[in-house]
């Protein structure tokens, strides 16, 4: 096991790099420089200020002096934010991002499961309609809509929570909740055909052959063994909340990293460009590995060290 | 089966209980709207009561984006100037009017050539840590603008060619000592220039001349100016809170030598990008002013609290005589520019109170020394829509280049407004000019710019946004080979009137406003070097009670210094 797990983080490490090189060459390929009045500026004041900052270099010295930079933990200057460190910007807006995505995460996967739940025990009657109803809605209709739609219902006319900002708990709800909705979806969808595959099975007819109570057959034969693939959709959602967070962001005025992300793509603002690139990436490689590690514990069948003879 | 009803019967209770909490809420909510009502009658029976001076003087705005800078030196935008507007203030500042009004400074003398310009300082303005506002403050600030270790944008670009050795020293020829900037004594600051510059007082208003605290800043170091804690302020505000991508707090700054005049105590600014979501917030009685897009306007144009308010930026198109020879055409030109209707954008597809373009300089911006009337008046519609006239030099345009057809390419931006404006312009012009075929390209502004420099395009809708209260910044740009023409445009009538303007006219007021008005018929009318399209306008709602705060077309986009609440 500790092997495997040494392995996997070298693993992880190469991946970071491969993203690391990728998204330097790709963001080199932005047209104009990180100066904001490059417009007012004379071509010899330009020269003078990417002088400054080594961006007259050939661009693989650049890559090189990054990286160099990068390994001692130091993500570099803002340009857009003059003189303001990058970490310190991504360290700023990361909580915000963080604890909307967990909420949406955990809140809708939990619900999902049991609007899934519903829906398989109740299999072709009104609940499994009305979960397959919300489940289609959720998936279909983009967050941002319901994001406006609830802000607008339940902030604005009915007025139970704040339209937007982010000033304590109570404002971190309705973007949770718009947020939310996919993953439910995809949770109760995802539920609700395992469920039904794995009620229909041969071990459960048995189970209920030894008067296993329902209860038990359900949740323990059931859902336990229904759960298993689910686990392996968390990750990708949990990338899709990451992306989501850019608009339900915008719109509920979120001072979240998303926001920051597309500020610092507009303006050229390369260090913060990669800052955010690395670290969406790095929580993407560490989720995997995470749901990797975990599927071995829940499921026996997966035998991790079975991989290296 | 009996179990399995058992189990539904827990499922379904589990769903109630969110069933339940929904509907609960629901009476909470008609609870709140009745809270809401008390309040307001509440409000009502102050005002009777003739307490009307205790009412909380709080603003509550929002603003587009994080401020990118709180360093007077290094700001570029219309973020950082206007919160830096708000806190700090120049030897002068802009008035309720929008004209320059003395500010840390009390008045100047100006010597007989011109070129050097003694400002007299007040003797009562105070850092917000208590050290006086000194002359040696400006010459630290105007040094650092344009010191190369600092790095500022806008510093070589305002004082380039203005101040005494600024283009030398910004690149490093010569020393930052060797800038035209003295201090005598604590109150008296000296500057000399590189030619006369009657718009000096305007200059002075600008971010990049504001006073720096140079003990406060080198104790910083590279601290200054990242937190609310790490500034200094010699303002009508000072910065109390900062919390980054969320929003600001200004108060009232105590110390200010003007604090009387401040009535405004607190302005609490959150950072919100959407605009159906500022709305939101409006209507929720959350916040006191929202911009409203264009999909709004006819919502809310009968509403009491709907204003529009003009900005100084000018649209217009460049045509590039170097790339098409059927550009290099005054005809053609000509054609181009009248066969569309300026109106239309202005009102139909921005909606948004800007107005239709008559020439280059916006309205409300300069006036007539002697008349005070209006620039934009007496110049009027250099260029006016008229299809008729358009298809007349269409056809001349194409006998004298020997074709019946021609393709030009039409550069903007990928904005909504660019692609609606775009859109417009394709189906104005090919209607209205037969044989004419327009390419439209759209791309990122970044890469807008790089084409402009490169000279890669035959129109392209651009704008500007002046930094300063005088024709020069609008026309100056048109010179032979200027660093923004990038067009090909070069007139020797137009370059000697320039030069003229800004040497031996710069003492005569009037004879200069004069070459500036005829400057810009050169320009427009007889050459239609650029075609004018609109000046922005900005539509807003305002709750009522907020009095007096001034939209400026210079410098800070708003002066907050007069503002209070009246409820």
């Amino acid at each position: 096991m500790a092997r495997y797990i040494m392995q996997r983080i070298f693993y992880l490490l190469i991946t970071l790099f491969l993203i690391a090189t990728i998204s330097f060459f790709l963001m080199k390929l932005l047209p104009g420089t990180p100066l904001t009045a490059e417009d007012k500026l004379s071509e010899e004041q330009r020269e003078i200020i990417l002088e400054k900052y080594g961006l007259n270099d050939p661009e693989p010295i650049q890559y090189v002096n990054y990286l160099g930079r990068l390994v001692q933990g130091d993500l570099g200057i803002s340009f857009q934010f003059d003189n303001r460190g990058v970490t310190q910007i991504l360290m700023n807006r990361i909580g915000p991002s963080a604890q909307l995505g967990v909420q949406a995460l955990v809140i809708g996967t939990i619900l999902g499961i049991l609007l899934g739940l519903l829906a398989a025990i109740n299999h072709t009657g009104f609940l499994d309609y009305g979960s397959t109803f919300v489940a289609v809605m959720g998936k279909s209709i983009p967050s941002f809509v319901f994001a406006g739609l609830l802000q607008y219902f339940v902030g604005v006319k009915l007025g139970w929570l704040p339209v937007a900002l982010w000033d304590g708990f109570e404002y971190s709800i309705l973007p949770s909740i718009a947020l939310m909705i996919f993953p439910l979806a995809t949770a109760a969808r995802f539920t609700r055909t395992e469920m039904l595959e794995v009620l229909g099975s041969d071990y459960i007819t048995t189970a209920r052959a030894k008067g296993v109570n329902e209860l038990g057959v359900v949740f323990k034969h059931g859902l336990r063994n229904a759960l298993i693939p689910l686990v392996t959709i968390i990750g990708p959602l949990a990338v899709s909340l990451m992306t989501g967070t850019l608009v339900i962001e915008q719109i509920f005025a979120v001072p979240g990293l998303g926001e920051q992300f597309v500020s610092s793509v507009m303006t050229n603002d390369f260090p913060v460009i990669m800052g955010t690139t690395l670290l969406f990436a790095f929580l993407f490689v560490v989720i995997i590995l995470i749901i990797d590690l975990l599927y071995g514990v829940i499921d026996p069948r997966i035998r991790l060290a079975g991989g290296d003879k | 089966m009996r179990k399995k009803n058992w189990l539904l019967l827990v499922l379904a209770l589990v769903l109630s209980v969110f069933l339940a909490a929904c509907s609960g809420g629901s009476e909470e909510g008609e609870g709140t709207d009745e809270g809401n009502t008390e309040s307001e009658s509440e409000g009502t029976t102050e005002e009777g009561g003739e307490e009307a001076a205790e009412v909380e003087q709080i603003l509550r705005i929002t603003d587009s984006t994080e401020i990118p800078t709180m360093d007077p030196q290094l700001s570029t935008n219309t973020v950082s100037s206007q919160w830096l507007g708000a806190t700090m203030e120049g030897l002068y500042r802009v008035g309720k009017d929008g004209e320059p009004e003395p500010g840390i400074a009390t008045g100047y003398e100006v010597s007989d050539d011109a070129l050097t310009w003694t400002f007299n300082l007040r003797e009562d303005a105070v850092w917000s840590n208590g050290d006086p506002v000194t002359a040696n403050d400006f010459v630290y600030s105007w040094r650092r603008a344009v010191d190369p270790d600092v790095g500022s944008e806008y510093g070589p670009y305002m004082m380039g060619g203005v101040i005494k050795n600024a283009n030398e020293v910004a690149s490093g020829d010569l020393p930052i000592e060797d800038l035209g900037v003295k201090a005598d004594g604590d109150y008296t600051f000296i500057v000399e220039l590189e030619k006369p510059t009657p718009y000096m007082e305007s200059l002075a208003t600008f971010t990049t001349f504001y006073p720096m605290n140079q003990s406060f800043v080198e104790e910083q170091g590279d601290q200054f100016g990242l937190e609310a804690d790490t500034l200094v302020f010699n303002g009508a505000f000072v910065m109390s809170e900062w919390n980054h991508g969320e929003g600001w707090v200004l108060k009232k700054n105590e110390d200010y030598w003007d604090s009387d005049t401040v009535k405004l105590e607190t302005i609490d600014v959150k950072v919100t990008k959407d605009v159906p979501t500022n709305v939101n917030l409006y209507n929720n009685d959350q916040i006191d002013r929202t911009g409203l897009t264009a999909d709004f306007v006819d919502q809310y144009r009968s509403n009491e609290e709907f204003k529009t308010v003009l900005n100084p930026g000018v649209f217009y198109l460049k045509f590039n005589q170097t790339r098409n020879e059927a550009l290099a055409n005054v005809n053609i030109r000509k054609a181009l520019a009248t066969a569309f209707d300026k109106e239309g954008i202005a009102s139909t597809i921005l909606n948004n109170g800007s107005i239709a373009a008559g020439g280059l300089v916006a309205k409300k911006f300069v006036s007539d020394p002697d008349s005070g009337e209006d620039f934009r008046e007496i110049n009027g519609d250099l260029l006016p829509y008229d299809v008729e006239k358009a298809k007349e030099y269409w056809k001349k345009g194409l006998d004298e280049l020997g074709t019946d057809s021609v393709t030009l390419e039409y550069l903007t931006g990928d904005t909504e407004t660019s692609t609606n404006i775009s859109a417009f312009m394709k189906n104005q012009l090919e209607t209205n000019l037969e044989g004419l075929s327009l390419d439209i390209k759209q791309v990122p502004f970044k890469e807008r710019l790089r084409l402009d420099t490169a000279m890669d395009y035959d129109i392209q809708a651009a704008g500007w946004v002046p930094d300063y209260a005088d024709p020069n910044t609008w026309l100056n740009m048109w010179v032979t080979d200027g660093a923004n023409n990038k067009m090909g445009f070069s007139s020797d009538k137009y370059d000697s009137m320039l030069e003229k303007a800004n040497n031996e006219l710069a003492q005569k007021p009037n004879e200069r406003f004069q070459t500036f008005l005829d400057m810009e018929k050169l320009l427009i009318q007889e050459e239609a070097a650029i075609a004018p399209m609109y000046q922005e306008g900005v539509a807003q709602l305002w709750k009522p009670y907020v009095k007096d705060v001034f939209k400026n077309l210079i410098g800070p986009e708003y002066s907050y210094k007069f503002a209070y609440i009246e409820k």
